[in-house]
């Protein structure tokens, strides 16, 4: 159904906005605007539909957790765990995030048009993650796999115990987390950055960016890299 | 032995630690194994009932009926988890374990209509398929969590820490990651994976509540939600879960099995499930949750029913099994005695879980040596092993005249030492004492 669903979280509970957005109620709407979220948790969490969400305000932890399929919009900026776990379909943040944006995602697209506070990204398992502003410390902490695309900078602690997700910068970072390491950029990099930038509708120069990603010195526990440790 | 040698061994520096001392320089690396605490501690050994006589009135051994089933999650869920036993299957990653275990418990659980608990690494569909109740854990490493299998579970429960590493998280080593378990985790195949020790997206009590809605959220707030805790400071983290919200609380002691751990993580952190049992049991108490709204699961060196028993006395309303469980379906079965040898240990000793040579065929991924265990027979032992716990237990019980498991109390165990009456806080035999009361 084309027609947009209007709820005010003044007057509706979240419980009953998910069980919509979850489609448990049986409705047929595609499109959604959500207004006076105030901060309210768990908004959005667990949809599993080919759906468009919109936000209009503030949300709290965790807004579109799980996400599957569904393109959920946040105007405003988001609490800790935004998008966490998310397994596919994208979620946008056009202000900033707080802690944990995109923890442990295994899929799909997080754009975070500001800046993510700590821990960006923190074991991330192949989900794709793009930062307009800058990330906080221990961003992409043993982060496994998917790209995390920062174009501004990044505090101490980038990609600490990284495994194979990429981490382009265009910014400057502090201390590298243990194992991880600057490496070249080729073309190839420069054509995924790119795409990666088009899909989060970002513009910016690959050219510009660094790539960082594991060393593979700590994958087996070794005591002559107890420094690491 | 030089005539002037006194002949004794130092029990500071006897030959088992100078062992590890001489390991340690060669190696320069720490133990890391399987099992659990293996030092004795206080236990429910210590314990005993006292059965009724003059002043209590018993019910008949093989005739009277004793309830045993336990019902989980009563408090939020739409849909809580009825056992018909009060033991449980706690947590094994399929990884830690091969898929034959996990079916094995799964088939063993569902046969005497308990539940089996997943571990580390996500849902296997042995698991699922052969699980007709099964618990999905929530660990922090996330590693194969997805809406999907949360939403296939019967109940979730949120791992804080466990018995043997409480503030630890876990390590599953290079040599037992096979094809399927990197996929399922989502890492490279060979290396030493590292569980986290705390969760990537909460930090305290007050985010576990959010946390806990938010999984009610997408899972529309039909099954428990229990967490799962270490034994440490018991008595607050039970206050603090059920402040969050959680519909079951899960205790597990420092003698509590793990695949792989620092020996010195496995021995020398986390206090003893005695102790445990009875701080959770009070913390209920005090909220007016005991026995009513949040359950109490213990777990940690349970391997009788007389354990089982005077957990559940001391406040539990179920226990779960780890250690017992495997070694009910063959681990360190004295018929793999040449093949212990071979790996320069003994049945009885083996406790290499983490190598991924088991000659049994439970704690690997290799194919030849998983395909030993047949999962049809490893799960009628297991059965049988269950059914033995709870007529063992609810012969206890009916010899304290109770005609539920469930109604055992404190009032009717005493201690055999000083140290399990201050623990238990239940009375040294022959006395009305309790150290500290």
């Amino acid at each position: 159904m084309d027609e947009t669903k209007k709820i005010d979280l003044k007057n509706t509970e979240v419980r009953e906005l998910n069980r919509m957005l979850q489609k448990r109620d049986g409705n047929n709407f595609n499109y959604f605007n959500i207004i006076n979220p105030m901060g309210a948790h768990a908004i959005a969490t667990g949809l599993d539909n080919e759906i468009d969400v919109l936000i209009d305000g503030h949300v709290g932890y965790y807004c579109a957790g799980m996400n599957q399929q569904s393109i959920v919009t946040i105007n405003g900026n988001a609490g800790v765990g935004v998008a966490e776990n998310m397994m596919s379909g994208k979620v946008v943040v056009k202000g900033d995030a707080s802690q944990s944006a995109g923890a442990t995602g295994h899929g799909g697209l997080l754009v975070i048009n500001g800046n993510a506070s700590a821990r960006c990204g923190i074991s991330m398992k192949g989900i794709d993650i793009v930062v307009g502003g800058s990330v906080g410390h221990n961003s992409a902490f043993m982060a496994q796999a998917g790209n995390l695309v920062i174009c501004g900078d990044a505090e101490d602690g980038l990609g600490d115990s990284i495994y194979e997700t990429v981490i382009y910068i265009k910014g400057n970072y502090g201390k590298l987390g243990a194992d991880c390491i600057e490496k070249e950029m080729n073309e190839k990099h420069f054509l995924r950055l790119e795409k990666l930038l088009d899909k989060a509708n970002i513009k910016d120069d690959p050219k510009k960016f660094k790539r960082l990603g594991s060393a593979r010195k700590l994958y087996n526990f070794d005591v002559k890299n107890i420094d690491g440790y | 032995m030089r005539k002037n040698s006194n002949g004794r061994e130092s029990y500071l520096f006897d030959r088992a630690t100078i062992a590890d001392i001489q390991k340690a320089a060669s190696d320069g690396i720490y133990k890391i194994r399987g099992f659990g605490a293996k030092r004795k501690v206080p236990h429910f050994d210590d314990l005993v009932f006292l059965g009724a006589s003059v002043s209590r009135y018993p019910l008949e051994g093989y005739r009277e009926t004793c309830g045993a089933n336990v019902d989980l999650g009563t408090r939020f869920a739409e849909k809580p988890l009825s056992i018909d036993i009060p033991i449980t299957i706690a947590g094994m990653s399929f990884g830690s374990l091969s898929a034959n275990a996990k079916e094995a418990l799964g088939r063993g659980a569902s046969s005497v209509g308990t539940s089996t608990t997943t571990g580390d690494g996500g849902m296997t569909k042995e698991e699922r398929g052969h699980s007709t109740k099964l618990v999905y854990q929530y660990l922090p490493s996330r590693y194969g969590m997805n809406p999907d299998d949360l939403r296939k579970a019967d109940a979730i429960e949120v791992v804080i820490g466990q018995g043997a590493k409480p503030g630890g998280g876990g390590m599953l080593l290079g040599q037992k990651i096979s094809d399927r378990v990197a996929d399922m985790r989502t890492l490279p195949k060979d290396i030493d994976q590292r569980s986290a020790c705390r969760h990537p997206d909460w930090t305290g009590p007050d985010d576990l509540e959010i946390k806990i809605r938010e999984l009610r959220e997408i899972t529309g707030w039909k099954v428990p939600i229990y967490v799962k805790v270490g034994a440490t400071r018991t008595y607050y983290d039970t206050l603090l879960a059920v402040k969050s919200g959680a519909d079951v609380i899960v205790v597990d002691g420092m003698q509590g099995g793990t695949g792989a751990t620092q020996e010195c993580f496995i021995e020398h952190v986390g206090i003893p499930t005695l102790p445990a049992v009875r701080m959770a049991a009070e913390a209920l108490k005090e909220l007016g949750m005991h026995r009513e709204g949040v359950q109490l699961i213990v777990s940690g060196g349970i391997r009788s029913g007389a354990d089982v028993a005077k957990a559940i006395a001391l406040g539990a309303d179920a226990v779960s099994i780890g250690t017992a469980a495997l070694i009910a379906l063959g681990d360190n079965n004295p018929d793999l005695e040449e093949e212990y040898n071979k790996l320069g240990t003994t049945a009885g000793f083996y406790d290499e879980w983490q190598a991924g040579d088991d000659p049994a065929g439970i704690t690997t991924q290799d194919e030849k040596l998983a395909a030993r265990l047949d999962p049809k027979k490893g799960g009628e032992k297991l059965a049988n092993y269950l059914k033995v716990l709870t007529l063992e237990a609810q012969t206890l019980a009916r010899a304290c005249g109770k005609s539920h498991i469930r109604n055992l109390e404190p009032e009717d165990l005493n201690a055999l030492t000083l140290e399990a009456s201050a623990m238990a806080k239940v009375p040294l035999a022959g006395t009305d004492w309790i150290p500290g009361k």
